[in-house]
């Protein structure tokens, strides 16, 4: 019954390796100040990694926001790396592990969606690429129907 | 509703808003000898009479919104983080959620009288929509502190359920440079990511090479428990260390070949002592039968 | 706004010779350049001292991600290509917990907890193992 309210902690631009490390280091003291455990942590940054590498390799760069989340007892950190690169066609493909189009290993995607609680991404040919993951502390909050 | 009405209960609303507002400190001195306050702030009446007045002056703004029946008014969001306190503090001190509930309810006696003797002073206006007005946000109140209540209720059951995940899991020292976690129970996905986690901590903090993975206590394996134990197996040897599962009871083993979940990477032995036995192998220890001064079996 | 982190100092990664072993200790954060350099690097060090083995030190290191992953498998595949062995020592529980949701268990790698136990390993006479087979000694 409680409504997720947010507030927007950074967004930061994505154009060389030197920005990847700028978001991990981001990424690192807001999951600190969300609360995370050293493993949640780990893992978090470890996507957003990822995340940010395909924004810049594939996207051809992009920013990422971050937005600190508060849903009644349940606190989280919500990321959102947007590109206007080329798209992804097949979005299914790219998140199957070993998929790859720049000599990676393929675990970009898929992997990232199994570091993180909540993942969503929304991608057309020609119109650039948004990922959106999200990662609660302890408990994710249940999906419960609101009253009215 | 009406305009007429919808125009009516705007005006008291308003009333009530400037009423809360200027009767504030009569009320804070009402309030904080009743129940909900004292028996949270039982050192000083300061502390309460001040927890009262935010809650007058949330109920004020509130009023002043004319959102008295919704329990997601902007005002009460302010409150809520002194309301969740005040509840966890008297759902620590045994009170069910209905009880906190049923001290909110005793709010209101008080408040009303003031309100009516307020009225009967001013201009004459019948008392009667006001009162009606301000019970419903008092009932509103009191659902948003049960609310409040429960959802403090549920923090405490995580809270324990995460302690009681963490005793349910202890990581043992068997010998120099070998741990073992004797499962019991059901392994569900948080109580996995718990015993990952203690047995790696395990291997750094003892040095241990060796880490086994005892499951004769774990009644059902399900592809996902086998996934997690694959998974811990991979973590450990990343880190260095080699694992062992042990305790594979026979319908346990079936189950694994049934649901053609592949072991085969994985060190597995019937026992922990068995175990413990390839551990101390692996190591270059020897275990000498005394009677006999041979090597015993393996 | 303050980032406590001034940017890569350098980007090459000291490699330092112990006997026969190439001893490669990495820190904290690692860009993306500094380490295809250290790939090079170790790959030229490799071939130019004939060392027989490589043992990269991660204890410091808090973040893997699947690109530092593809650099290590890397690393030792050209090393095995001139004879080396490479060992992974002291990767972190929570950067192990991660690399394995994300699917990379660096199969053709070897672990230990640590260098000294790096060391030790590689003074052995021992055929690379991996895990079911044990090892052979006092058989």
């Amino acid at each position: 019954m409680t409504e997720t309210s947010g507030r927007v902690a950074a967004c930061l631009p994505i154009r060389s390796d030197t920005d990847l490390a700028w978001v991990r280091q981001h990424v690192r003291q807001a999951a600190a100040e969300v609360g995370f455990g050293l493993v949640e942590q780990t893992k978090l940054i470890t996507a957003a990694s990822e995340l940010a590498r395909n924004t810049l390799v594939h996207g051809g760069g992009g920013q990422v926001e971050s937005v600190f989340l508060d849903h009644g007892r349940a606190r989280g950190l919500r990321l959102t790396f947007t590109d206007e690169g080329p798209g992804i066609p097949d979005v299914e493909r790219a998140l199957t592990d070993g998929y790859t189009s720049g000599g990676g290993l393929g675990l970009g995607l898929g992997g990232a969606r199994r570091l993180v609680h909540e993942f969503s991404i929304d991608t057309s040919p020609g119109h650039g690429t948004s990922v959106t993951v999200v990662c609660w502390v302890g408990v994710p909050p249940r999906p419960r129907e609101e009253a009215r | 509703m009406t305009d007429q009405s919808t125009a009516n209960r705007g005006t008291s609303t308003r009333i009530i808003s400037d009423f809360l507002q200027r009767r504030r400190e009569q009320i804070v001195q009402r309030w904080a000898d009743e129940a909900l306050f004292r028996t949270v702030f039982t050192v000083s009446r300061d502390e309460a009479a001040e927890a009262a007045g935010s809650l007058v002056e949330a109920l004020a703004s509130v009023a002043a919104s004319g959102r008295i029946e919704d329990l997601r008014a902007p005002g009460f969001t302010g409150v809520r983080e002194q309301l969740t306190r005040m509840a966890a503090s008297r759902a620590r001190g045994g009170a069910a959620p209905s009880q906190i509930a049923d001290e909110v309810a005793a709010l209101r006696p008080s408040i009303t009288d003031l309100l009516i003797t307020d009225l009967a002073g001013s201009d004459g206006e019948a008392s009667g929509p006001h009162v009606v007005t301000l019970t419903v946000l008092m009932g509103t109140l009191r659902l948003f502190v049960m609310e409040t209540a429960l959802s403090a209720g549920e923090e405490i059951i995580d809270r324990q359920r995460l302690q009681l995940l963490e005793v349910a899991t202890p990581v043992i020292k068997l010998w120099s440079g070998i741990v073992a976690v004797p499962l019991i129970g059901t392994l569900d996905s948080a109580r996995s990511q718990v015993v990952m986690e203690s047995l790696l901590e395990a291997i750094v903090d003892q040095q241990a090479k060796f880490a086994i993975l005892d499951i004769t206590g774990v009644p059902t394996v399900d592809s996902l428990v086998a996934q997690h134990l694959m998974k811990t197996v991979a973590a450990a040897r990343l880190m260095g260390a080699e694992c062992i599962v042990s305790g594979i009871r026979p319908a346990i083993a079936q189950t694994i070949v049934h649901l053609g979940i592949d072991l085969g990477s994985v060190i597995t032995r019937a026992s922990l002592a068995d175990a413990l036995a390839y551990a101390l192998h692996q190591e270059g220890a020897v275990i000498v039968d005394r009677a006999t001064g041979a090597g015993g079996p393996r | 706004m303050s980032w406590g982190l001034e940017g890569p100092v350098s980007t090459h990664v000291p490699v330092l010779r112990i006997g026969d072993v190439l001893l490669v200790t990495l820190q904290g954060e690692l860009h993306d350049k500094a380490a295809e350099q250290l790939q090079q690097d170790i790959g030229e060090a490799v071939a130019g001292s004939s060392a027989g083995a490589v043992v990269i030190d991660v204890s410091g290191v808090e973040i893997v991600d699947s690109f530092l992953g593809r650099v290590f498998a890397e690393i030792a595949a050209n090393a095995k290509l001139l004879a080396a062995e490479t060992v992974v020592a002291g990767m972190r529980p929570a950067v192990a917990i991660t690399l394995v949701e994300l699917g990379l268990t660096l199969p053709g790698l070897r672990t230990a907890l640590d260098v000294q136990e790096a060391l030790r390993m590689l003074a052995q006479p021992s055929t690379p193992l991996s895990p079911g087979q044990g090892r052979q000694e006092n058989a």
